[in-house]
């Protein structure tokens, strides 16, 4: 896999930080797996966090903390945790798409229960808790999803096929990362459909006439 | 102009002298866990634990968890400390910052299921406690040490990110500035800290 578009360092930090919604999160766990380049910023990202936790101001435990743990090291780890982490990785294998992803869908793409929302394009919705929406949009060849611009932060893994904006040209594996300021209007553009996860912070803001019908039909 | 002058520079000695001190101590808790890998020696276990411990919990309790969840969390952080130690590979990471994605991981899960106390939270409200400026302030200045010098306007957005487990857009509302400034900031204080981090090794 070829990877060209990666996150921008400030979304890698508030991943690091641990302060992106559960569905951003996801995503860029999604990527990662794919991706070695964002992995080595990542631990750098994370280095940022290291370094804060030595130099924070100690809160004293429980005085019985250290024997609690001593009393359960030696029984074996929990035996669902490691099933469930094998699993994870059967489904993984089994779908092609990421593990964090994997683990959260539970089946392959094909076997969602996708619901149509507009002429060429089907949506499966993740319902995670949390500030913004996390969807799988899947966009047939030559369709294109109406233009938005973000009040928040908006990622965009593709899963399948590709397509074109403003940005660029996007592949399996790549990933759009733009926020407030950017209008942008993908569009399929080879003749397989395309498949891609989309997390938000902040509802997304349809544009013109077009995203005005669209927006309450799709709730983006 | 003379004494300013020497007094900054007694002061950046001091944070040069606390760095070094900083980065000696990384190192010797990155040995420590990496022969509890080796050895399952439970009393290397017992010193990470007293290093670590108070730390993660001070850490899960600025991210919002209350003080009894947050000890049960640093509890289970620690044992997976032990549990996970030989996945512990020190050419990739310090000590301190895997063990930091560790707790953050537990942290965020069980934030999760607690349904994060913040959407309990009607959102016009302010923050009842918002935390103490003098607390901000020394908190800050070991910040600093830790990380270099960084410019106030950063090391706050950093602060507000990894300390206090805000989102960029919650940061931008708080501080009153625009989502892309509180990006560029961020973006730049990392870009200080890789340079600092190459001059340091
Ligand atoms: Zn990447």
């Amino acid at each position: 896999m070829k990877i060209r578009h990666h996150f921008d360092d400030a979304t890698l930090m508030a991943y690091s930080s641990g302060s992106l919604p559960q569905g951003m999160a996801v995503l860029v766990g999604s990527h990662l797996h794919w991706c070695d380049e964002c992995r080595e910023r990542v631990s750098q990202t994370d280095r940022i966090g290291g370094d804060l936790l030595e130099a924070i101001e100690p809160v004293a435990m429980e005085p019985d903390a250290l024997a609690s743990i001593m009393a359960l090291i030696d029984q074996p780890e929990p035996e669902q945790k490691l099933r469930s982490l094998s699993s994870d990785r059967l489904d993984s294998a089994r779908t092609g798409l990421p593990l964090p992803l994997a683990s959260m869908l539970g089946s392959s793409l094909d076997e969602l229960d996708w619901r149509r929302i507009g002429y060429g394009v089907q949506q499966y919705d993740l319902k995670l808790d949390g500030p913004g929406a996390t969807r799988l949009l899947r966009i047939a060849p030559g369709v294109s999803v109406p233009h938005h611009t973000h009040r928040g932060n908006e990622l965009t893994l593709i899963l399948r096929g590709s397509y074109s904006d403003e940005l660029g040209r996007f592949c399996v594996g790549d990933v759009a990362d733009v926020d407030t300021e950017v209008k942008h209007q993908p569009i399929v553009d080879t003749d397989e459909e395309c498949i891609c996860l989309i997390a938000t912070d902040a509802p997304l803001k349809f544009t013109g006439l077009m995203g005005r019908l669209a927006q309450p039909f799709i709730g983006l | 102009m003379q004494e300013d002058d020497s007094e900054g520079k007694n002061v950046s000695a001091a944070a040069d002298l606390t760095r070094d001190r900083q980065k000696r101590e990384r190192e010797t808790w990155t040995k420590v866990l990496a022969s509890l890998a080796e050895t399952r020696d439970k009393r290397l276990f017992a010193e990470l634990f007293s290093h670590f411990g108070p730390r993660i919990k001070a850490y899960i309790i600025r991210l919002g968890l209350p003080a009894a969840s947050a000890e049960e969390v640093t509890q289970e952080a620690m044992l997976s400390v032990w549990r996970k130690a030989h996945m512990f590979n020190a050419s990739k990471a310090s000590a301190s910052t895997w063990i930091y994605t560790l707790a953050r991981n537990l942290c965020i899960d069980r934030m999760r299921k607690e349904k994060a106390v913040e959407y309990e939270l009607p959102e016009d409200e302010v923050d009842p406690s918002p935390r103490h400026l003098g607390e901000h302030a020394i908190l800050e200045q070991r910040m600093k040490a830790a990380l270099g010098t960084l410019p106030e306007a950063q090391a706050q957005v950093l602060f507000l990110s990894y300390y206090e487990g805000k989102s960029h857009s919650e940061i931008a509302e708080q501080l009153g500035i625009p989502l892309g400034s509180v990006k560029s900031r961020l973006r730049l204080a990392f870009d200080k800290l890789k340079t600092h981090w190459e001059a340091q090794s």
